[in-house]
């Protein structure tokens, strides 16, 4: 079976005045199909630019991405980015955010799929109400529900619940393994938080320091609902601290 | 709200007291401009110059939101065409209203398309460059949202670009029309025969009426406080509510 996300030796750089900044160095993996992987590394360490590569959005100095065999040209709704600031469109209702990105639906349709959706994320009751008007762990929700509602087939989620407080992060990190539960997808998610990465991933690629390469892979052997405090996934999360050098 | 009323309350007693103590001839008293008022009020004349002031202000405004937000879409949008349009704009917009009246007098004589051409000039230029600026303003993260669910052009400027710029719009509405009614009543000083304009430069002509002067300057100032106050309800309209909150 060939792989999902087929990415061969990505470089990345800027110019800056000081010249030429290396952000990406040579960064190859491959995800297959249904797989959840995620990659941790240091802050500044250019996790945002691979992710922006691997979507689509940037494209790289040099190496290929594959989605499916096929080389990628710009971003599509096969896959969706859910950004660490989130992009849940402030002028639109929950509603219309969630049936914003729904093409070719009969408009009733489109409301039925939008209010499953809410309700799957737990905004059931909050469809008419505006972004400015939840909190900040709603809004991510609308975020996720707004990604799932065009059933792509992959995520990509970069540091997706980072700006939530710490209990709020694990209470997402468990529903969004619940409703990949019931719906799967691909997963890429980029992280700082080890605990995360171990708590949700199949595969985690520990990044180095700018610029950026894979210093080390784990596989994450544990089945779900999985016991962070168990002594095999510490014991996993003290490998991966000491790759970081923490 | 009590002491502002009471600082009104007290320059209209110190405008009683000069003019008593004065003992003027041709300035009145602040009864005497509410009696001319009334007198104004009376014949009729009054709402023939309010409505005569606020039709042009209509007409010339209106045609420019018609001209000004299109444009500044287009502009803000497409990079050749502010980088071509923008410096004459920045040369124009300095101008002040007022220098074209012998202009508009040369192009459109004395009737009513002189102001409306006048009230036109002065507000296309700030609403096209608010319009603009605030495509320019954007935030990435939504335009690569959309980018992402790959939907239609229309979508985008329907759903992302005409709402993400609403606000802006607003506040240029605002300007423009707040300068479109000062220049109609510049506008209507020079020529015509009827409008607010010409109330306050016709009643000193014919016989120094002071008080029909001042009871102008008056009802100017508070047409132009409900006009502003109409364009601030725009501002509560729920789909652009997202703007003014946090």
């Amino acid at each position: 079976m060939s792989a999902k996300i087929a990415v061969k030796g990505l470089k990345k750089g800027f110019i800056t005045d000081q010249g030429l900044l290396q952000v990406v160095n040579g960064i190859s993996f491959d995800v297959a199909d249904g797989e959840f992987v995620a990659f941790v590394g240091p802050s500044g360490c250019g996790k945002t630019t691979l992710m922006n590569i691997i979507a689509g959005f940037d494209p790289p100095d040099e190496g290929t991405v594959k989605v499916d065999g096929a080389s990628r040209s710009g971003p599509s709704a096969k896959g969706i980015l859910i950004s660490q600031h989130g992009s849940v469109f402030p002028w639109l209702t929950v509603q219309q955010n969630l049936m914003f990105g729904l093409n070719g639906h009969a408009p009733s349709n489109k409301e039925q799929l939008a209010d499953h959706y809410a309700d799957l994320v737990g905004l059931k009751g909050f469809e008419m109400s505006y972004p400015h008007e939840l909190s900040g762990g709603m809004l991510k929700r609308a975020e996720l529900a707004r990604a799932l509602v065009v059933k792509p087939e992959i995520l990509y989620m970069d540091e997706p619940f980072s700006a939530l407080d710490a209990l709020l992060s694990l209470r997402m990190r468990k529903e969004f393994l619940r409703i990949l539960a019931e719906e799967r997808h691909t997963v890429v998610l980029i992280t700082h938080d080890v605990e995360e990465a171990i708590h949700l991933a199949d595969r985690i690629f520990v990044l180095s320091a700018r610029p950026a390469h894979i210093k080390a892979t784990f596989a994450v052997p544990f089945e779900h609902p999985r016991r962070l405090s168990s002594p095999e996934a510490q014991g996993l999360k003290e490998s991966i601290l000491r790759e970081l050098g923490v | 709200m009590l002491p502002s009323l009471t600082v009104i309350a007290v320059l209209i007693a110190v405008w009683w007291l000069v003019v008593d103590l004065t003992r003027s001839a041709i300035f009145p008293t602040p009864w005497q401009v509410v009696m001319g008022t009334v007198e104004l009020i009376r014949d009729g004349t009054l709402w023939e110059h309010i409505g005569a002031s606020l039709m042009r202000v209509a007409t010339g405004f209106g045609l420019a939101v018609l001209f000004a937000v299109p444009l500044g879409l287009w502009m803000g949008w497409v990079k050749g065409a502010f980088s071509t349009l923008n410096p004459i704009f920045q040369i124009l917009r300095p101008i002040s209203p007022i220098a074209w009246i012998p202009i508009a007098i040369l192009w459109f004589g004395v009737g009513n398309a002189s102001p409306i051409f006048l009230i036109f000039i002065s507000s296309v230029f700030p609403m096209v460059v608010q319009t603009t600026a605030g495509v320019h303003t954007i935030e990435r993260r939504y335009l690569r949202a959309a980018e992402n669910f790959g939907v239609s052009r229309y979508t985008l400027f329907r759903r992302v670009i005409i709402p993400a710029v609403l606000p802006q719009i607003i506040v240029g509405m605002r300007i423009g029309l707040g300068v479109a009614w000062l220049v109609v009543v510049a506008a209507e000083m020079i020529a015509l025969h009827s409008g607010l304009g010409y109330l306050i430069i016709d009643s000193r002509n014919a016989g120094n009426r002071y008080d029909l002067v001042i009871s102008g300057m008056v009802i100017i100032g508070l047409i132009g406080l409900s006009l502003d106050g109409t364009m601030r309800l725009l501002e509560g309209l729920k789909i652009v509510r997202w703007r003014y909150v946090r």
